[in-house]
């Protein structure tokens, strides 16, 4: 085991897939010779040749239909979008193109080789175009898998199937605890599965559903609420696209009350999804309405982020009252 | 790396550039009466390769006739006709490697039958039925074949313009020595997909051609209101990237345009830009109709420039074709497209379990639960869903 930091983790997974097999290839704006903006890319291009890592031109459109076309080849595209706010110009390519290759060719083509990783989420006073969590705008389009890392350990093992799995994933990595996040990383290779939540916590109360950074917020929050005498049940979802509904309906048929929090925006904000599934299938369990506790409906602020962001103690109030329903 | 410093010339008043002030010529070497032009060397071809590459275009040419009016009579949904433009595309498919990949825009069936694809497998996928390899996803003209080299076509414009960069990037490495060849209009060529992957491939050194088909128009819209330069060609100077211009009804000279481009791009690694001035004798598809936009007489210049009409007349002076053979052409090919249409409407349409197949790798839980819900629907109101209902399978 090392001890390693989210960013040395991903850099890690990728050391290691590109050592095991000369079909990954690493590109995007800046990850060459300087390693990525946040050097997530740090020393594959030297360890590994420019042939397999290497500078774009600025142009995401560009780099993920360069990727869709390298993948469909035969290779395995590993395509950084240098911040998830600038990965609209490349929607096209992504909703239309990535997610619809395998099903649009009765499975003759396909770009399964694909993973575009990405930078996102918000409280590093980045303001709005450095700190968007898009996830919803992908979670609607089948055929693509979207997975969201919360610790180093989380991001080698999912970053690892993520590359390996025969189907398109956006990996949304949290940029804001890239560095902040450190903990024990085991060297060799290890896989994390996809499609699968994590139950961190077990508890009979109330049941906590977040992913990425957010699970820090949701974890302080917990455990100001047990000091109250509330026992919360912690889940990481890891993967919001094809997400793990047996998990957390389990979950919440057993506490009664469910809590979901996410950065992004509340209105059409993937919780409104799974608060409609588990409704669904715990309606008769279910002890208060679920409650989400999200950003609001605005673009992301600069100054007052603090206060934008649902952060531990937006999180506590809302168990709070769902438990005192 | 940074810009690399060269003596250039320097000025000591504003000067511009002009950027229309460069004309690009353009490459003929066959008159429209079959003779070749003074000067113009034609390919080494056989008569075999020859008669391939006009029967080819004539069956397309038969396809588009029946299947349009099969579109009109309301027994398939939707068609696109590449009625003038079969010399661009018949030519550049004969100039290639059968194992380099083509990812076409949507008016390239011509390519596709070069490379062998059978009157029944269009048939199939423009029916939409079981044995589409598309699985009755697309409408009709979304052609792919994998063991032809073939990428299953995708509706929005330019999308497969960088996809072939990269495309073109991977059979580099594998150091194979194929490349990948693109075909699009000159209104895609206006998408941000088109500078993004002309940048990239000149950038990374692929072994790309991209293939502009220069037909007149975008739908309704003709070049002159999509674009102020000289064409498609001149754009492929600002990316560092060779070009030629060919007369696109010229199937001999888009043929010998091609093979010189994919020797650059295979022994160069480098991409190469082909812009064939063509025109789109028919409709934009069956929802358009051109007598909106454009003059009959306008129509009538280009048809004095049919494509098939030139390469036949060249392969009479050679004494390699006749008007007997012609007609028996004619009608053999006519009766097979109406046989392969009434075999292929009458299959059956692919099975309501192949909606959620594909969509990833394995059926997702969620997905299974959709189906098996969807299933029971149909059974509780089968005449309301003739195309499913009695050939589901149980579970």
């Amino acid at each position: 085991m090392a001890k390693m930091n989210l960013l040395q983790a991903i850099n890690n997974a990728l050391d290691i897939a590109m050592a095991e097999n000369e079909k990954v290839i690493c590109f995007g704006e800046d990850v060459g010779v300087f390693g990525g903006v946040f050097r997530a890319t740090s020393h594959l291009q030297e360890k590994y040749g420019r042939a397999r890592c290497f500078n774009t031109p600025l142009v995401e459109q560009g780099i993920i239909g360069f990727a869709n076309g390298l993948a469909a080849q035969g290779h395995m595209a590993v395509a950084e979008i240098q911040f998830a706010d600038y990965i609209f110009p490349a929607f096209d390519q992504i909703v239309n193109e990535s997610a619809k290759y395998r099903y649009r060719s009765g499975n003759l083509f396909d770009v399964g080789g694909l993973t575009i990783r990405t930078p996102y989420g918000g409280g590093i006073s980045g303001g709005h175009y450095h700190s968007q969590s898009p996830e919803a705008y992908f979670a609607h389009t089948p055929g693509l898998k979207i997975v969201v890392p919360r610790n180093p350990y989380q991001a080698k093992g999912l970053l690892l199937s993520s590359i390996r799995d025969a189907n398109p994933v956006v990996f949304f990595e949290p940029k804001r605890i890239y560095r902040a996040s450190v903990g024990e990383v085991p060297e060799e290779d290890y896989e994390l599965p996809l499609g699968k939540a994590e139950v961190l916590k077990e508890g009979s109360d109330i049941t906590l559903l977040a992913w990425g950074a957010q699970m820090e917020y949701i974890e302080k929050a917990a455990e100001m609420a047990e000091k109250d005498g509330i026992s919360c049940e912690i889940i990481d979802l890891r993967t919001i696209l094809p997400w793990d509904v047996d998990t957390v309906a389990n979950s919440v048929l057993k506490t009664g009350r469910l809590v979901i929090s996410h950065e992004a925006p509340l209105t059409g904000g993937f919780a409104g999804e799974i608060a409609a599934t588990i409704q669904e299938r715990c309606f008769l369990y279910l002890e208060s309405p679920i409650a989400r506790v999200t950003g609001l409906d605005t673009p992301f602020p600069l100054v007052l982020e603090k206060e934008y962001l649902p952060d531990h103690l937006k999180i506590y109030e809302a168990i709070k009252q769902s438990v005192n329903f | 790396m940074s810009q690399t410093t060269k003596t250039i010339e320097v000025i000591h008043k504003p000067e511009f550039i002009q950027g229309n002030e460069f004309k690009f010529p353009i490459f003929q070497v066959l008159k429209q009466d079959g003779a070749t032009y003074k000067g113009a060397k034609l390919p080494e071809m056989d008569q075999e390769e020859a008669l391939k590459i006009y029967r080819t275009m004539v069956f397309t040419r038969v396809l588009d006739e029946r299947m349009l009016a099969a579109q009109r009579q309301g027994r398939l949904s939707f068609y696109l006709q590449s009625t003038g433009e079969e010399g661009t595309v018949v030519g550049f498919a004969a100039a290639l490697d059968d194992r380099d990949m083509i990812m076409a825009q949507y008016r390239e069936q011509g390519a596709l039958a070069y490379r062998g694809f059978s009157v029944d497998e269009f048939m199939n996928q423009l029916f939409g039925n079981e044995l589409d390899y598309g699985k009755g996803r697309q409408m009709p003209i979304h052609y792919g074949s994998a063991k032809l080299n073939y990428m299953t076509i995708s509706s929005p414009l330019a999308t497969q313009i960088p996809q072939a960069a990269g495309y073109a990037y991977g059979q580099k490495l594998e150091g194979k020595g194929l490349c990948t060849v693109t075909v699009f209009g000159e209104g895609a060529a206006s998408e941000g997909d088109f500078h993004a992957a002309l940048n990239m491939a000149s950038v990374h050194k692929v072994p790309v051609i991209f293939l502009c088909r220069n037909n007149g128009y975008a739908i309704s819209t003709p070049s002159s209101e999509q674009f102020a330069a000289d064409g498609i060609a001149p754009r492929a100077l600002g990316y560092s990237m060779r070009a030629i211009r060919v007369d696109g009804n010229d199937v001999l000279a888009v043929y010998l345009a091609t093979l010189a481009a994919r020797k650059i791009a295979v022994e160069e690694n480098e991409p190469v830009l082909i812009e064939a001035m063509t025109y789109r004798l028919a409709a934009h598809s069956s929802s358009d109709d051109p007598s909106g936009y454009r003059s009959k007489k306008e129509e009538d210049v280009w048809r004095a420039k049919d494509p098939i009409a030139r390469m036949r007349n060249w392969l009479i002076k050679k004494k390699w074709w006749s008007e007997d053979e012609e007609k028996q052409l004619q009608d053999s090919m006519r009766q097979e497209v109406l046989d392969a249409m009434k075999k292929a409407e009458k299959r059956p349409p692919p099975p309501v379990e192949s909606l959620v197949t594909d969509v990833y790798d394995e059926v997702t839980p969620q997905l299974h639960e959709q189906l098996e819900k969807l299933k029971m629907h149909v059974r509780k109101y089968p005449d309301a869903y003739p195309k499913s209902a009695g050939r589901m399978t149980h579970g």
